[in-house]
């Protein structure tokens, strides 16, 4: 299958931002499981001073079958500046993901990063806990590397259909982050028992404040924790996005800010807002 | 050295490359060195807040995009307050995009967006209006006319009409535009479109319909601003599907004296200085001494005038 890389010639004119646009080199492409892979990216300095919570907009390749036009927005999974690394976890499923799941060592891949609003962690927030499903867990992992970094404790509520599909259970526990791990086919991933855990590390050890990303369900369930135990909480969102830098206005999604409905880009005030402000779809 | 410079009527431009309004904002110069453009294209504002369209609001087409964003905007008074000195921090021109959907409101932002630091205005008279029934002004030649008249005696400013590629009547609208006294025009704006996804049978736009903009736009917009460029004695400046410095030659060639960049920019977001870059070393490399010695040199001359006109029939 020919592949065609998708890049601008010439010098990157300087800009006031920390956003690039810049040409990587693909270290590895990996699946991970039947569902998922795993890329490694060979990635300049200038793109990896990044926040948990950010994401790349990816010029996915074009191939014989596959013509991606836009780029594609993706949660970064993993960014080391020393090893110059940049990781995306993600699932196979339209036309942009396929033709990524064809790059190659060695391929080049044009991305654009990094962008948005991350994940905060402040100083007063000692007890994490996260909760996620799916590929949310994607975009939660830099949140436990960055808890590690700030010797923060962190719980990582993993949900799945199956253990087979759970993912990134090993790297949340390399991470330093305490892994409870909850599936439909063993019927433990029912809100209730969700409510039940977190009720319970309440309880127990306290918690300062929680994430989630990507569900309604997960969204509702800790907007009532949240409102009742009065802890704060974050949640990455996700929307169909064109420019990824603001511009072209297409990635609105309505907030609630103390009663008043607003809209913001999920691109630019996002991709991660307040739980509290985010409005179930 | 080349003269990449170019005249867009009293309008000096260090050279011919600009943004397309709605692709471009304050938020690109994280990423791109907005002092190289030969000028800067606000987003269409309206006088009142708008909301904009419902989502989805852009979708993807083999080697092209639909929009329907709708013109979310924050009013006048936040543009006056925030974006212009924004724009000013540069010595490059800023040309202010503005819409209504009355030829009074238009005249009255016109009016309103007239002020120091606007060195051209844009009337988007291509997008959805209400007082003509979902039709844009510039859709005839009648309402351009209407329109034009009442936002040329609303400002002293250069007035830039951009114009639409869903009427059949390109060159009498071109015409109109310039009669009722547009100092230039802009071909063109996105052409009405539609998607729909055959699983759920849903128009794959919220708004259903939506324009068309990227690669596949290109060869009617140059036809379009061919069309113009033979018509009208205003200049015209091209735009419509633009992504590589030979789509920038070929507008020249066919009569435009500068170019908008628009959905190229979202695949790319340094492409506006690329090409620059690009387009001096193609008239370098070709010993063309100006970008002024491209424009309007199209081998047309066999062509019959109705094969080039192709007006409607009455």
């Amino acid at each position: 299958m020919s592949l065609i890389q998708r890049h601008t010639a010439g010098e990157v004119s300087p800009a006031n931002g920390t956003t690039h646009e810049v040409e990587t080199s693909v270290k590895s492409n990996i699946a991970v499981n039947g569902e998922y892979r795993l890329l490694t990216l060979d990635a300049p300095q200038c793109v990896l001073d990044c926040q948990p919570g950010q994401f790349f907009h990816i010029l996915c390749p074009v191939t014989t079958t596959e013509q991606p036009y836009l780029r594609r927005p993706m949660s970064i999974y993993g960014y080391s500046a020393d090893k110059g690394e940049l990781q995306f976890l993600y699932k196979v499923t339209g036309e942009g993901t396929r033709a990524l799941a064809t790059l190659a060592k060695g391929d080049r891949l044009n991305v654009l990063g990094p962008l948005g609003v991350g994940f905060r962690i402040r100083d007063d927030w000692q007890n994490l806990l996260l909760l996620a499903r799916g590929v949310g867990l994607a975009t939660l992992a830099p949140l436990a590397q960055e808890a590690q970094r700030l010797n923060r404790k962190l719980v990582a509520i993993c949900s799945a259909r199956s253990a087979d599909v759970l993912m990134s259970i090993d790297h949340f526990k390399s991470l330093g982050a305490e892994v409870i791990t909850v599936t439909d086919a063993e019927g433990t991933s029912g809100l209730e028992n969700l409510r039940e855990i977190i009720e319970g590390r309440i309880a127990a050890q306290g918690v300062d404040a929680m994430y989630t990303c990507g569900s309604n369900r997960m969204l509702k369930l800790l907007q009532e924790i949240g409102a009742t135990h009065n802890i704060p909480g974050e949640i990455a969102l996700e929307q169909q996005m064109a420019c990824g830098l603001g511009m072209c206005q297409c990635c609105v999604r309505s907030f609630n800010r103390k009663g008043v409905i607003t809209q913001e880009r999920v691109c630019r005030e996002g991709p991660v807002f307040g739980i509290e402000e985010a409005m179930a779809w | 050295m080349v003269n990449l410079s170019t005249q867009i009527g009293s309008l000096t431009l260090a050279n011919p490359i600009m943004p397309a309004s709605g692709t471009f904002s304050e938020d690109l110069s994280e990423v791109l060195d907005l002092h190289q453009l030969g000028a800067h294209v606000t987003k269409t504002i309206t006088a009142e807040k708008r909301g904009g369209n419902p989502t989805p609001r852009v979708c993807e087409v083999r080697g092209s995009m639909l929009n329907s964003i709708g013109i979310p905007s924050k009013g006048v008074q936040h543009f006056i307050d925030n974006t212009i000195p924004f724009y000013n921090a540069y010595d490059v021109p800023l040309v202010v995009s503005i819409s209504a959907n009355s030829a009074d409101e238009f005249a009255r932002i016109c009016e309103q967006v007239s002020v120091p630091g606007v060195a051209a205005i844009e009337v988007n008279i291509s997008c959805p209006n209400i007082e003509e029934d979902g039709k844009a002004f510039a859709m005839r030649p009648s309402t351009t006319t209407t329109v034009m008249e009442k936002l040329r005696s609303a400002s002293d400013l250069p007035l830039w009409a951009k114009l639409s590629p869903n009427t059949g009547e390109t060159i009498e609208v071109a015409l109109a535009a310039e009669e009722a006294g547009a100092d230039a025009l802009v071909v063109a704006n996105t052409l009405l479109s539609m998607a729909i996804d055959i699983d759920t049978r849903k128009p794959k736009l919220g708004n259903l319909m939506g324009g068309l903009s990227g690669p596949s736009l290109k060869p009617i917009a140059l036809r379009m601003a061919y069309q113009c460029a033979k018509s009208v004695q205003i200049p015209v400046i091209g735009c419509g599907g633009i992504s590589t410095v030979e789509d920038i030659v070929e507008y020249l060639i066919a009569g435009a004296t500068a170019v908008q960049i628009g959905t190229a920019t979202f695949i790319n977001p340094n492409i506006m200085v690329t090409l620059l870059g690009q387009l001096e070393t193609y008239l370098e490399t070709r010993n063309i001494a100006s970008v002024s010695d491209l424009v309007g040199s199209v081998r047309d001359e066999n062509a019959a005038d109705a094969v080039v006109f192709m007006e409607t029939a009455p």
